[in-house]
């Protein structure tokens, strides 16, 4: 294992790692909001915005995972 | 690497004396003249049934106003936090669009960096520039903590994170008060840091998203030139909008809680006192 190797290994490994949770947690604000447009359909508009707001927040630490593999 | 990928920090394209000017400054220098030169042309446009370009600047306005008082749920508290929310969100919204306009990361001059001539483009978006974002979440947080002592005064907004106040208070009412007063006390220490943890969280937010899209467009672009980057300029398109939302949402959020007088232990004895009366 050469340090190079190790350098090119940390790099992917940071944002693949680093994408799998906010992924996550994109998905699951997004199934949530789906669930209840489901259950009440006049709310679409309300719901809209905070539905964005709060998958802009968990895409951000993906974006800082981005972040370091960009610096390294 | 094959691609004239942007490196993450903002090459300078020339100096003037000792100010070296950036590529993402020229950028930022134009989104600044854009606005001067709305401004000028709205600044004698009074009349009572808007046309044209007043009626546009004004539904611009009034939208924005709109879900701003969802937050503040105050009619004057938006418009006392207008020019720096509505100014932020306009800023970065046109900053972030403009980097996508044609002419962006392409048209360049060939300098000497890094020991080989190589193209600089004398054209990049403003916000991906850590200095560009870093600059105004520092504002941002600097302004929130000035409009906090501004509307509460300063010992009571000092007492929100040096607790002094409610230690004397802790002690007077003696037992388990003391105890929920030091670990309140300590609470309040520790949210000095997370003040920082707002200004690194805002600025890398929106340079990782810019950057990362201007990444993504180069290669892209280098990949396939026809066609294929349409959808993700339509997604770039989208993630400016998004983020220029979020900063200033954050922004006005961070300005209402500074700004909101702390409910405690008045409330508490008022309590207290007309229970037994009931």
């Amino acid at each position: 294992m050469t340090p190079e190797m190790m350098e090119t290994l940390t790099k992917g490994l940071t944002i693949a790692i680093g994408g799998m949770f906010p992924a996550l947690a994109v998905g699951k604000i997004a199934s949530k909001a789906m669930e209840s447009i489901g259950r009440n359909p006049e709310s679409t508009d309300k719901l809209f915005v905070p539905m964005l707001l709060g998958m802009a927040f968990a895409e951000a630490i993906a974006i800082y995972a981005l972040v370091i593999t960009f610096i390294l | 690497m094959i691609y004239a990928l942007p490196p993450l920090v903002a090459e300078p394209i020339f100096s003037i004396g000792t100010f070296t000017v950036t590529n993402a400054y020229i950028n930022s220098t134009i989104a600044v003249v854009i606005f001067l030169v709305v401004g000028f042309l709205l600044r004698n446009k009074t009349a009572m049934i808007p046309r044209g370009f007043q009626n546009f600047a004004e539904a611009v306005i009034e939208f924005l106003l709109g879900y701003m008082d969802q937050v503040t749920k105050d009619r004057k508290k938006s418009m006392k936090f207008f020019p720096i929310v509505g100014g932020l969100f306009l800023f970065i919204l046109i900053s972030n669009w403009m980097g996508l306009l044609p002419g962006t990361g392409s048209f360049g001059r060939w300098l000497v960096m890094h020991g080989h001539t190589e193209l600089v483009p004398i054209l990049r978006p403003a916000n991906a520039d850590l200095n560009m974002t870093l600059a105004m979440a520092v504002f941002a947080v600097i302004v929130s903590h000035i409009a906090g002592i501004a509307a509460i005064g300063f010992f009571k907004y000092a007492n929100k994170f040096i607790k002094i106040g409610d230690l004397i208070h802790g002690f007077k009412k003696g037992g388990m008060g003391i105890f929920v007063a030091l670990v309140e006390f300590g609470v309040g220490i520790i949210e000095i840091s997370s003040e920082v943890a707002k200004m690194v969280s805002l600025s890398l937010r929106l340079f990782g998203n810019i950057f990362a899209g201007e990444v993504l467009l180069t290669v892209l672009a280098g990949l396939i030139a026809y066609f294929v980057p349409l959808p993700f300029m339509l997604l770039e398109i989208l993630v400016g909008l998004i983020q220029a939302i979020v900063f200033s949402m954050l922004v006005l959020v961070y300005l209402v809680i500074a700004t909101t007088p702390v409910h405690g232990h008045e409330e508490h004895e008022k309590h207290a006192e007309m229970a037994p009366t009931h």
